[in-house]
Parts: structure tokens; C-alpha cells; sequence
């Protein structure tokens, strides 16, 4: 897995590209930690729109995230990921703590409308 | 059993791609449909990671076989198994969010996953002897092979 990372509207945004699994997730926490550290953000939206594959690794990644961020008053969102792969997260509860939305464009839309508020 | 077909690879998780590639490949002859095939891939890199990371602790690689077979006409088989560790408590280990993970942020869910993707999980483990956790699924759509 790969990920790409941008920033708009001091969220950034951590796009998975590829698949996820329990070989490539140590290097992902530790690519999102860096990025988060480096950008100075405290949001973070995780995109799986291009996610071909995904096992419970990344609820893991995910939710190892999420812990970390909101105890520093951070907000998290995911966004996109097929059916398989909201299955999976769904399974272990993430919905009902990380909002998501359809698409990217709607996540960044939402977080920077809760930083305003 | 048919069709059976019988790999071996190092528990590395570098493996776990080719894992569940493996497995794909021979459910494909089975005509499943994209989400059968993805469940099955799904459950199968669950199966090997926990081989890989829980029954050969600290680095100590050995071997993860997998047995594939077809019960006919539509009924895959999927026996993943390992000569590691052995798993003490296996009702323990299949609860949801169970984890000995203590800070890699394992979630837990492994057995969970492979619950709900598979028609039938079985895990049969010795303290000691190993791992074996196998697969079934019913596929929906059959035509033949």
C-alpha cells in the first residue's frame, strides 16, 4: 500500500492507495504519525476510495489514529471504500465513533464546517 | 474433497499477498461472484496473519500451509495451517476485539472477520503442535467446471 498525502484547510488528508493488510500497516501508522507531526494538523481524514483490498489491519490503523488524535482534541474522518471494506470497519463498531462521508471532497467540507462551529 | 491443491510458504507476512492471490486463483475456477471472491481473499489474509504473527512469535519463521478443496459442486474448502505455538484458549481468541496485542494496535477482529465472511470457520490448535483454522464457503453462483 501507498499513501499520498495533502493538505487543505489544515486537515490532511491520507489517501490509501492499494491493499491494506497486516504487512504494509506498522509502516502506515508510522507514515500517518510523521505527516501528522510534519503538517502540524490535528485533523485527519483517511480516504479509502482507492482501497482495492483491506483485512482488520485497518481497523487497527484506523482506530490507532483516531485514539491518538482525539486525545489531543483532533477530529478524524474516513471517507470513500467499497463495500467490503466499510463491512469490515463496520464489524468492529468505527462508524459509530468516526464520521464518514461519500467522498473526500464532502469530508474536508464537513470537518472544516465543525473547526467553525 | 477435490480439486485439491496444496502450497507452502514462510510465515513471513510478506507472504500474505500471495496468500490470499493463491486462494483467489483457485476460487476463480468456481465462477464466484467479485464479492464472494473478496470475502474469501479477506478471510484467508486473516487466517495467515494470525499464523504469521501469532504462531511463530518473535520472529521465529517456520512454514504456513494452505489445503485448498472443493466439495461438489460448489463448496470451497480452506485449511490454513501452521506447526507454531498452538493457541491455549480458542473460544477466548475467536471473541470479537480479543487481542494479546500490547502495542501494535492489533484490533482483535481477525476471527470476527473470517465469521462473517465464510460460511463455517473451524480452528483446531494445540499448545505447542500448532494451528489449523479452516475455511468454508457455499458460493451462490455455480456453473460447473
Amino acid at each position: 500500500m501507498d499513501i499520498i498525502f495533502g493538505i487543505k484547510d489544515n486537515i490532511l488528508v491520507a489517501e490509501f492507495l492499494g491493499e491494506v493488510d497486516h504487512h504494509c500497516s506498522a509502516k502506515a501508522r508510522a507514515d500517518i504519525d510523521e505527516a501528522m507531526e510534519g503538517y502540524g494538523s490535528k485533523n485527519l481524514i483517511i480516504d479509502l476510495s482507492r482501497v482495492t483490498f483491506m483485512d482488520s489491519s485497518g481497523i487497527g490503523i484506523i482506530l490507532g489514529r483516531y485514539r491518538k488524535l482525539s486525545a489531543s482534541g483532533g477530529r478524524v474522518a474516513i471517507s470513500g471504500g467499497t463495500k467490503a471494506v466499510r463491512s469490515i470497519l463496520n464489524m468492529a463498531g468505527v462508524f459509530s465513533i468516526i464520521d464518514y462521508m461519500d467522498t473526500v471532497d464532502q469530508a474536508i467540507e464537513y470537518l472544516s464546517r465543525k473547526e467553525v462551529s | 474433497m477435490e480439486r485439491v491443491l496444496k502450497v507452502q510458504m514462510a510465515a513471513s507476512l510478506e507472504n500474505q499477498g500471495l496468500a490470499r492471490s493463491v486462494a483467489a486463483a483457485y476460487a476463480s475456477e468456481l465462477d464466484p461472484t467479485v464479492e464472494e471472491l473478496t470475502e474469501i481473499k479477506t478471510a484467508v489474509s486473516e487466517a495467515f496473519s494470525n499464523a504469521a504473527i501469532h504462531g511463530y512469535p518473535d520472529g521465529n519463521y517456520g512454514n504456513v500451509s494452505m489445503e485448498m478443496g472443493t466439495i461438489k459442486p460448489d463448496t470451497i474448502v480452506i485449511k490454513i495451517s501452521d506447526k507454531g505455538v498452538g493457541i491455549e484458549n480458542i473460544a477466548r481468541a475467536m471473541e470479537p476485539l480479543f487481542t494479546t496485542d500490547t502495542g501494535e494496535e492489533r484490533s482483535g477482529m481477525g476471527f470476527t472477520v473470517m465469521e462473517s465472511f465464510m460460511d463455517k470457520i473451524k480452528v483446531d490448535s494445540k499448545p505447542g503442535e500448532g494451528t489449523t483454522v479452516t475455511l468454508i464457503k457455499k458460493l451462490d453462483t455455480y456453473y460447473g467446471f
